[in-house]
């Protein structure tokens, strides 16, 4: 039956050929390889269960009254799109768990983009030929984390509304063009409802989701062509891939992955509340709640905002405000560095020749140094985005709190780059500079390339 | 075999799982059973993949060479085919021969319990996760049998006035709906008043459902002389004289006549719902 149906779809397409090679492509079997499917699976069920709550969700600001199950706002006036939030978590049967599924997973999605950044950064595989992907995928977290801030702010909850009151005051802050972007986009220089939710929607619904589908499928389009990258290992050389085939040993791996994160997800929808919308309220813009928290992964902003130096630059008539420093330089530096690190990396070794084994993190040990401070330098910022949550627990006054965190974030990533530093030579020193013999590969006149040993 | 066990195990856990799901959908919905029991079925497709994968596939290993980095030209790796069809780069099995990779093909294909079970569990598991579509509308109940139409309701024309008998010419056709449900799209009616000499009720009044029995367009043109009804979408034709009864077109079946009469206080009032549903066909529509 199966046969039949292949031969049929072969006679009209004359795929065999190419089928049977790709089912064989080789996947390497190192753990950390799966971290990027993470992403992969986390957005599939994003998607579903956004098409889920899309159904029911009402991106419209005007006001209604709430008449539902959940007494204590009965009787409320509400704007549309809260009072659908709330029917769709009460009366649509499975909208509860869809939306904290959703919610979940997003969380998900950003965490594992971020953990399989790490495992591209930490071992060199961002290097020549695949500087293509390392961009694609640093836009992809920038999409991901935007699509989880817009999905966010659209139930016009207090927490999102503060939020987003926030993220305009941010883009307030951007010189020339702040305040005039502001207006545009937001419909005032305070966040405009009626505005600014169904543009949300239709850039969290719409636009976002086909933005990460096509740079997701570009970004497995260039590993397909390029292949994996490798661990040094017996039998591994620079011009080969050692691994399991795609069909069937590593999709019954990487399936396993799928239903893992499903096991999770449905887990922690069922069991772990998360956003509760009706606890926080409707958003009415002189009211706010404390302590209060964003999703983790806007935690380094908010904690930037707190920790940040009161200082506004004046000059020729014109300024530019506090908030532009830590909101929007800051970030869009680190952005930046990341972007182009591999660039500055080839540049400082002088290396410009073509890598696909891996480095371990050892191996390179100002590199992983610098990320390490990196990330704990944004470990800081994240903690102190909930510095009020922490001082409602350990009961240190707030101020004294921020004051540890500015500290930290200054001096726990130099001291962090000097002990991974040291630790690394330590360990390189122990294990050998590397395990596999080494070669360098040269492009000939003729277009092939040269194998020459390295000293 | 006890590891074939062990995958089965899990197996039926993602049916018992997707079942357990269904129910408690079917029971209202509760968040932490769904939950749960659809967590249920993911850890047990979650086992029986990992089983599958390390127990049961051949821990074989291919060899990729990296054909574009080196070609010559930029070209792709199904490019550098032979005359024979095979890849000039064909993958090489470090195992023998590649039966490895045959035996773990035919691990998924062949028609063994294992599979079977595998793809049943597929099933389940896909058919609760489509199960919560339902939750997108209400259930079919008696909507499509009634309409609003009620005895002793008036008939409201489109402006809100009520029909009463010495307003309409013969001839005269005019569109109703039930006494305080105007608009009303499943109820909205077709009255018409024909020469009574010729009409099967008194003073000539007859009233038919407005929506075609064929695809659902308002019946809207009156053919006067020939006392016939006219769907302008498919031009189904219905004889008024005669029950709504289908004259040519493609319509199947009547179109449904209201019951009316004409009241003491001289307004036209309908006496009883229409006596089959109105519209096109469905499946459990049985007359």
């Amino acid at each position: 039956m199966i046969g039949r149906m292949v031969t049929w779809i072969d006679d009209r397409l004359g795929s065999t050929h190419f089928v049977n090679h790709a089912l064989r492509k080789a996947f390497p079997d190192h753990w950390s390889f799966m971290l990027g499917e993470i992403n992969m699976y986390s957005f599939i069920i994003l998607v579903a269960t956004g098409t889920f709550l899309a159904f029911f969700f009402d991106p419209n600001a005007a006001h209604t009254i709430y008449n539902g199950p959940y007494s204590l706002l009965d009787g409320t006036s509400v704007s549309h799109a809260y009072d659908s939030a709330l029917k769709l978590s009460f009366e649509v049967n499975g909208g509860l768990l869809m939306r904290q599924v959703h919610h979940w997973t997003a969380l998900i999605f950003v965490a594992g983009i971020i953990m399989h950044m790490g495992r591209i950064f930490f071992t060199g595989a961002f290097r020549k030929p695949r500087e293509i992907n390392w961009i694609i995928g640093i836009f992809l977290l920038m999409l991901a984390m935007f699509a989880g801030f817009t999905g966010y702010s659209m139930p016009d909850d207090l927490m999102s509304g503060t939020g987003l009151r926030i993220a305009v005051s941010i883009l307030l802050s951007v010189p020339v063009i702040g305040a005039w972007a502001a207006v545009l986009l937001a419909g005032g220089v305070f966040p405009n409802p009626a505005v600014v939710l169904p543009r949300l929607f239709v850039v969290h619904v719409f636009v976002l989701p086909a933005a990460i589908a096509g740079l997701m499928a570009l970004h497995l389009v260039v590993i397909w062509r390029q292949k994996h990258t490798q661990f040094p290992g017996p039998g591994r050389t620079e011009r080969n891939v050692i691994g399991s085939p795609l069909y069937p040993k590593y999709m019954m791996k990487s399936l396993s992955l799928f239903a893992a994160i499903l096991t999770v997800v449905f887990a922690l929808g069922a069991l772990v509340q998360i956003n509760p919308v009706w606890i926080w309220g409707p958003y009415e813009p002189w009211q706010v709640i404390s302590p209060a928290q964003p999703d983790w992964y806007v935690g380094w902003l908010e904690g930037a905002l707190r920790l940040g130096p009161p200082v506004a630059l004046h000059f020729f008539g014109h300024v530019i405000p506090s908030p532009f420093w830590m909101a929007v330089a800051l970030p869009g530096l680190l952005f930046l560095l990341l972007l182009f690190w591999p660039w500055l990396e080839a540049t400082v070794r002088n290396d410009r020749d073509y890598h696909n084994l891996l480095e371990l993190p050892r191996q390179v040990p100002i590199r992983t140094a610098i990320g390490v401070a990196i990330f704990v330098f944004c470990l800081g910022l994240t903690l102190a985005g909930s510095s009020d949550v922490q001082a409602r627990y350990v009961h240190i006054p707030i101020t004294d709190i921020t004051r540890f965190y500015q500290l930290f974030c200054l001096i726990a990533p130099i001291a962090a780059f000097w002990v991974t530093f040291a630790f690394c030579v330590e360990l390189r020193a122990r294990h050998g500079v590397s395990e596999a013999p080494r070669i360098r590969l040269r492009r000939n006149a003729e277009g092939g390339f040269d194998e020459e040993p390295v000293a | 075999m006890i590891k074939d066990r062990t995958i089965l195990f899990c197996l039926l856990l993602t049916m018992v799982g997707a079942v357990l799901f269904v129910v408690s959908y079917a029971l209202g919905g509760d968040r932490l059973y769904e939950g749960l029991s659809l967590a249920l079925a993911a850890a047990g497709l979650c086992g029986a993949f990992v089983g599958w994968a390390f127990w049961i596939l051949p821990a074989e290993q291919v060899v990729d060479e990296r054909s574009f980095v080196y070609a010559p030209s930029g070209r792709s790796a199904q490019d550098d085919t032979n005359a024979s069809g095979r890849s000039a780069q064909d993958d090489r099995h470090i195992d023998a021969a590649g039966r490895a990779a045959d035996a773990g093909t035919a691990s998924i294909t062949r028609n063994t319990l294992l599979t079977r079970m595998l793809y049943a569990a597929l099933g389940f598991f896909g058919i609760a996760m489509v199960v919560p579509l339902r939750s997108l509308g209400p259930a079919l109940g008696d909507s499509a049998w009634h309409t609003k139409w009620r005895k002793g309701m008036r008939l409201q024309r489109e402006d809100g006035s009520f029909v009463r008998a010495s307003d309409l010419n013969v001839n005269s056709v005019v569109t109703v709906f039930p006494e305080g449900d105007l608009g009303d799209a499943q109820a909205q009616t077709v009255l018409i008043r024909v020469p009574s000499l010729l009409s099967p009720t008194a003073e000539g009044f007859v009233a038919y459902s407005k929506v075609c029995t064929h695809a659902g367009c308002p019946v809207a043109l009156y053919r006067a002389a020939a006392k016939q009804l006219m769907c302008p979408c498919h031009q189904s034709v219905f004889d008024v004289l005669d029950n709504g009864r289908v004259v040519s077109g493609p319509a199947d079946h009547a179109l449904p006549r209201l019951p009316i009469e004409v009241g003491a206080d001289g307004y036209l009032r309908a006496t009883g719902d229409f006596p089959s549903p109105v519209g096109p066909g469905f499946w459990e529509r049985s007359s």
